[in-house]
């Protein structure tokens, strides 16, 4: 009989921490699927962020350290100065990368650091109990922003995708989603892609993957995969947003 | 290769580190550190290591953190602010057991104070800095030589205890010339770096953390890295010590407050009065046992800082019941720099000739 579906080689048979209904998970999956496919576990260095994916290293089946609230993409670009043949890779939360950690991933992705950041963005703040986040989405309440977010109050929604596209240091930047089938397809390729495009020496790629968060959103898992499609995706588009061509004018490959 | 230069203090700790292997440099430029980088952005890349100024001092400790785990020697340098912005930085390093080495050319605070020379970092460098319950290796140069020797032994007490390590100088010993000898001192005996990240081949993974949620796991770290801080009070604690024997007064100070205080120890025997000197050179470990030991026969102590009174409180702790331990501090700022005669005023106010 035909194997249709096993754990991926790099992915850890542990339970997990995530919530019902959690996004993680299945992103966690799709990073060990890329690195599984390009072959690179034994030369792969993961950076968790402080979020809930801090516990990285409980999931993937490489080496892994734990940076500062924020600070994964300057530790990623410590390692990947020293250690140029391997993979360098972290996770983060929107809290991680939206806001503590701006001037980091701004300025990782504005020195073209050849790392891949994967970053989940579920509009709160996960894992300190649903606080609002640079990306909570107008209207959406939150336990700080119990009124929901007004933009008098809180301003908009960030959106990093748009903003490191604008960077030239920026080699693949996308957004994507893993609320069903075709656009867990889809975020598979983009991730495999941004680890392609560190394996070819490209430069800073991203993508961000919209995520629900059940728990705190008060929400039922289907009614939270209902809201990713309904709410954000409006608010953060889905697709490619930035690739550099190989062997062109621009790219360091 | 032995050659006797002139150079700034500066010059000598980013030479030092070149010297000692280290090829990864992470800084942000403050005054009066800026000729460090200003020198290894020349030198690292045509060594094949790499210069990278940084979007501030937070990016520049966690670059060096992220160098550290993947088994390079790394410093990174600052001062005053930029110190304070790197403390969260050195807590992981010192959770996680990184080593590395942080240079602070000290300025004065609060705030943005001013730029002078100051000792007003003592307790932010030997307390911890930042969260959490762990020290720094500290080590106090008080000379151009120093400040070339010191940053040697730093990266290997850093590699030795797994630890950061930091030098603590000051504007003065930063950008004072004067003839360095660049020997390098003998590299100490180091254990493998078997906890390295480099890719999980042919070897279960290595995970470099400082999160430790499990039933009284984050206990037993916390003792490990106190019995790492015992160790380095047994084996590696370093001094110096200056006509102690007779002295019925002894001076503590550390780095540039020393090399003055040694002048007025020069007057002060020359007009008959019997003064030391003890000099910290490892602030942490704090040379407990000296003090302890010359505190039995002498029982008047005077400890000179640049500010308002820091180290005084571990000379305190450290001398034997019955000693008095005096303080005299100048808080750092432009024109506060004590002088020789200054220092022997005070020590002739405290000063009781021996009734014998
Ligand atoms: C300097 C610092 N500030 C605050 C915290 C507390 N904290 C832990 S996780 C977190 C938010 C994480 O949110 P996000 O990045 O969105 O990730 P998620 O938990 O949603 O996965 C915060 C604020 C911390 N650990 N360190």
């Amino acid at each position: 009989m035909k194997k249709v579906f096993e754990r991926p080689k790099s992915l850890k048979d542990t339970p997990s921490h995530f919530c019902p209904g959690c996004h993680s998970g299945l992103i966690h999956r799709l990073v060990a699927e890329a690195i599984d496919y390009f072959k690179i576990q034994e030369r792969t260095i993961g950076v968790a962020s402080v979020g809930c994916s801090v516990f990285l290293y409980n999931y993937l089946d490489v080496d892994v350290i734990e940076a500062p609230h924020g600070r994964a993409p300057a530790v990623c670009t410590g390692i990947k100065r020293v250690r140029k043949q391997n993979i360098v890779f972290t996770i983060q939360g929107d809290g991680d990368l939206a806001a503590i950690g701006t001037s980091e991933i701004i300025h990782t992705a504005n020195r073209g650091e050849n790392i891949t950041v994967i970053f989940i963005n579920n509009a709160v703040y996960g894992m300190t109990g649903g606080q609002m986040a640079p990306t909570t989405l107008l209207g959406q309440r939150t336990t700080t922003s119990p009124y929901g977010r007004d933009v008098q109050q809180e301003g908009y929604p960030v959106r990093m995708v748009e903003l490191l596209s604008g960077l030239e240091g920026s080699a693949f930047i996308a957004r994507a989603a893993v609320n069903k089938p075709a656009n867990l397809m889809k975020a598979k390729k983009l991730i495999r892609r941004a680890f392609e495009m560190q394996i070819n020496n490209m430069g800073f790629s991203m993508v961000e993957v919209l995520s629900a968060c059940p728990t705190n959103w008060g929400l039922k898992p289907l009614e939270a995969n209902r809201r990713v499609e309904e709410e954000m995706i409006p608010c953060f588009p889905l697709g490619v947003f930035k690739e550099k061509i190989q062997g062109s004018e621009d790219s360091r490959g | 290769m032995l050659k006797k230069v002139f150079i700034k203090g500066n010059e000598a700790i980013a030479r030092a580190a070149v010297d000692a292997g280290c090829r990864y440099y992470f800084g942000y430029p403050i005054t009066p550190q800026s000729d460090i980088p200003e020198y290894l952005s020349k030198v690292l890349p045509k060594l094949g290591g790499e210069f990278i100024q940084a979007e501030s001092e937070i990016a520049s400790i966690n670059m060096l953190m992220g160098a550290s785990a993947a088994g390079a020697r790394s410093m990174t340098s600052s001062s005053g602010p930029g110190i304070s912005l790197k403390q969260e930085g050195l807590s992981y390093m010192a959770g996680s057991e990184l080593p590395g080495v942080v240079v602070n050319v000290a300025r004065c605070g609060p705030g943005l104070g001013g730029i002078a020379p100051s000792q007003a970092e003592y307790f932010q460098a030997t307390k911890g800095g930042g969260h959490g319950d762990y020290r720094l290796i500290v080590l106090a140069p008080e000379s151009g030589q120093e400040m070339y020797d010191l940053t040697f032994k730093a990266f290997d007490l850093a590699d030795k205890y797994r630890n950061p390590a930091m030098i603590l100088a000051d504007g003065m010993l930063g950008q004072m010339k004067e003839p360095v000898l660049l020997q390098p001192p003998r590299k100490m005996d180091l254990p493998d770096k078997d906890w390295v990240l480099s890719g999980a081949k042919g070897r279960p993974q290595n995970i470099i953390k400082s999160l430790y949620l499990g039933d009284k796991e984050l206990e037993r770290h916390t003792w490990q890295l106190w019995e790492k801080y015992q160790r380095m009070k047994k084996e590696d604690v370093m001094f110096e010590a200056r006509e102690i024997k007779d002295a019925r007064l002894i001076i503590a100070a550390f780095g540039s407050c020393a090399r003055i205080a040694k002048s007025t120890l020069r007057q002060a025997r020359a007009e008959g009065l019997k003064v030391g000197l003890i000099r910290p050179i490892t602030l942490f470990p704090f040379p407990e046992e000296i003090f302890r030991q010359a505190s039995i026969d002498t029982k008047m102590f005077l400890t000179i800082e640049m500010n308002t009174g820091q180290m005084v409180e571990d000379v305190r702790l450290s001398v034997s019941p019955g000693t008095v331990v005096y303080f005299y501090g100048r808080p750092p700022g432009a024109g506060s720099l004590p002088s020789p005669d200054e220092i022997l005023r005070e020590i002739k106010k405290v000063y009781e000739p021996s009734s014998e």
